[in-house]
């Protein structure tokens, strides 16, 4: 299993767009990837799931890949994260 | 059978096309106990799979006509239909429940639904639950083999006809397809109405049955002069009201000759005539038109055509696009006016009895600096590349104004510290529409740079009639002598302090109105860029000494027919 930490710095947080681009990346996957908020861990794969956490600003989170291609599944996430100013 | 359906001209021009219907079908439907798990699944798969495929060609025309930004919605909407976690929940409540894939799917987004709406300290989680609802719509009309109206597919000429049209309906639409509105709400100043004359597209609104009465398809021709609707038209109906069109066609474009031509009255005195707009991309129209300036750039739908709140640079690009397009020209442009019936998703406001009585407009701005302060820095920093002119709407003391005008002073400040540049000098007025403002004009006279009167809103509190109730339609009187004397108190307390009057309503484009506007000396009129040429044609015609003395007759008559009447005949004196 691969994870790694995020600190969120974009002012929205892990809302409407930023989330539907993290899901997108994930789905590309066949791991299991949990995104973890706190004491909460819901399915990355899942929109409505990552919604439902409301991440804010300066949250810190863990997302963790579990299975065949789960360290190509957290370098993509990391990209995406940085890409799109999430994270630091 | 051929039928007529009155109601009310809400944009000029004549249209003749068949009818797309704008309206929720029924989606209703029964909770069932079934026996086969995997056949309901099924169901719910290709019911699933056919709403991604309408989403995805949606957002390809979206894409084309909207720009992606807009399209981006749909990316959303998309997503969730295909979210694991929703789609084995439902698959689930089918499996343990035994119920039919609607009730599953009910009752899975419900949840989901309840959970956003009950996260009340996020704007961002509300909107999400209004998405939710929007593609559940989208998924139940394939369970129950029904057509969701897909306004951004519509590739041929049509009439819509709606119930009402929401800001975010016209969005959608594609303005080369779309031939006239017809709509069983709204009046000639509901949104419905002022996004028709903007598009210039012929519209009757308000006929209460519109959707009642026409099906899919059915030939209609929309009479935008006359409030007019035919459903099944004879050939010589079309014949008539196709020349009716092109007579309109004809008489418009002799007005648009005095495009380049100045706003001068038979005597020489010279008056500016402007334009409403709602966003920049309605510059053109205004230029087209022979604008000589924008009267009213509501700011509002900045943010009503935003999925979140648009930022400082959002806005900025906004105004600076209105100045430079402009060239020059003053644009006049009006402080948020959310509130009344003006709603956001993303800005929560508190359910009220009389919305238009009460947390709105500047009352929100100085509630919510938050809100305000950018939206003055981007006009601020916009007023480098143009002319532009800020008001303040709802102004009701002498003090709301002054800490309106505190707070843009402060701004200005700020921006000059840093070295942005912003213009020499701005014009920093206020609307007048509240009845409690027009009785002090001559105080408000002393700070603000100018006032626009806002006709619809100041009718309406000065009559105590709610303008989009059409039980007391008959109190929208704007000729009523209790009218005119406010509107002439504004206009001689602004002259007496050497600043300007305009008036960004309605009433600045009509016919009988503009006489009297006229001889009571109102400087500068801002209506639909449709109604400018038109506007400036009639003013060519009349001079300021018999319109002041035309004034004097109204202001001492009784009724808003009176008056109608004595303008009438003036007018027939004329000629």
């Amino acid at each position: 299993m691969e994870s790694k930490d995020f600190h969120i710095i974009a002012d929205t947080g892990l809302h409407a767009r930023p989330a539907t681009l993290l899901v997108q990346t994930a789905s590309k996957f066949s791991s299991e990837i949990n995104l973890a908020y706190d004491g909460k861990s819901v399915n990355l794969k899942s929109i409505m799931g990552v919604m439902s956490l409301g991440v804010g600003k300066d949250a810190d989170v863990t997302i963790s890949a579990d299975g065949a291609d789960e360290k190509d599944a957290i370098s993509a996430i990391t990209d995406t994260m940085t890409k799109e100013g999430l994270s630091d | 059978m051929t039928q007529k359906l009155s109601g009310i001209a809400a944009s000029n021009g004549v249209a003749v096309a068949p009818a797309y219907m704008l309206v929720d079908p029924d989606l209703t439907f029964d909770k069932k106990t079934i026996s086969d798990a995997d056949a309901e699944k099924a169901r719910l798969h290709s019911a699933l799979d056919a709403s991604i495929k309408e989403l995805q060609q949606i957002k390809a025309v979206a894409e084309k006509s909207l720009g992606s930004e807009e399209a981006e919605v749909f990316e959303a909407h998309i997503t969730i239909l295909q979210d694991p976690e929703m789609i084995g929940q439902i698959e689930g409540k089918i499996d343990s429940d035994k119920v039919n894939a609607e009730e599953a799917l009910k009752e899975i987004t419900d949840n989901f639904i309840a959970i956003f709406e009950g996260m009340t300290d996020n704007a961002y989680m509300q909107e999400r639950a209004a998405d939710v609802r929007d593609v559940t719509k989208r998924v139940m009309s394939h369970l129950l083999g029904k057509n969701l109206p897909n306004p951004a597919l519509i590739n041929s000429e049509v009439v819509i006809v709606a119930h009402d049209l929401t800001p975010s309906d016209t969005a959608q639409l594609n303005r080369k397809f779309v031939k006239g509105f017809i709509t069983d709400l709204g009046g000639r100043t509901s949104h419905s109405a002022i996004m028709s004359r903007t598009l210039e597209i012929p519209a009757v609104v308000g006929t209460e049955d519109a959707t009642a009465n026409i099906k899919q398809g059915d030939k209609v021709i929309v009479d935008g002069l006359d409030g007019i609707g035919i459903v099944d038209p004879s050939d010589e109906d079309v014949t008539t009201y196709t020349k009716k069109g092109d007579d309109f066609a004809k008489q418009k474009a002799e007005w648009d000759k005095l495009k380049d031509e100045a706003s001068v009255s038979k005597d020489g005195k010279n008056f500016t005539i402007a334009a409403n707009i709602g966003t920049p991309d309605d510059v053109a129209a205004v230029n087209d038109n022979g604008g000589e300036a924008v009267g009213l750039f509501r700011s509002e739908f900045l943010y009503m055509d935003s999925a979140e709140l648009p930022d400082e640079e959002k806005q900025f690009q906004a105004y600076k696009k209105a100045a430079e397009d402009m060239h020059g020209k003053q644009v006049v442009v009006r402080t948020m006016d959310i509130g009344g019936d003006k709603h956001l998703d993303y800005l929560p406001l508190p359910e009220e009895m009389n919305p238009f009585l009460g947390y709105r407009a500047i009352r929100i701005s100085l509630k919510q600096p938050d809100l305000f302060r950018p939206q003055l820095r981007a006009l601020l920093r916009a007023s480098a590349f143009g002319n532009i002119a800020i008001m303040f709407p709802m102004i009701g003391t002498v003090d709301e104004f002054k800490r309106a005008r505190a707070i843009y002073d402060e701004e200005r400040q700020n921006l000059i510290n840093d070295g942005v540049k912003v213009a020499d000098h701005i014009d920093v007025g206020m609307m007048m529409e509240v009845p409690a403002a027009v009785l002090i004009a001559d105080k408000l006279a002393k700070y603000a740079d100018f006032f626009s009167i806002g006709t619809n809103d100041l009718i309406q509190y000065t009559f105590a009639a709610d303008r989009g109730n059409e039980h007391v339609s008959y109190l929208y009187q704007p000729y009523n002598p209790s009218l005119l004397r406010l509107i002439k108190k504004v206009i001689d307390s602004a002259h007496a302090e050497g600043k300007w009057a305009g008036m960004c309503g309605e009433m600045a484009g009509d016919q009988v109105a503009v006489p009297l506007l006229m001889g009571m000396g109102l400087d500068e009129y801002s209506m639909s860029a449709t109604s400018m040429l038109q506007t400036r044609s009639l003013m060519k015609k009349l001079d300021t000494k018999s319109t002041s003395d035309l004034v004097d007759k109204a202001l001492d008559a009784e009724t808003n027919e009176d008056v109608a009447d004595m303008v009438k005949q003036f007018m027939a004196d004329l000629k």
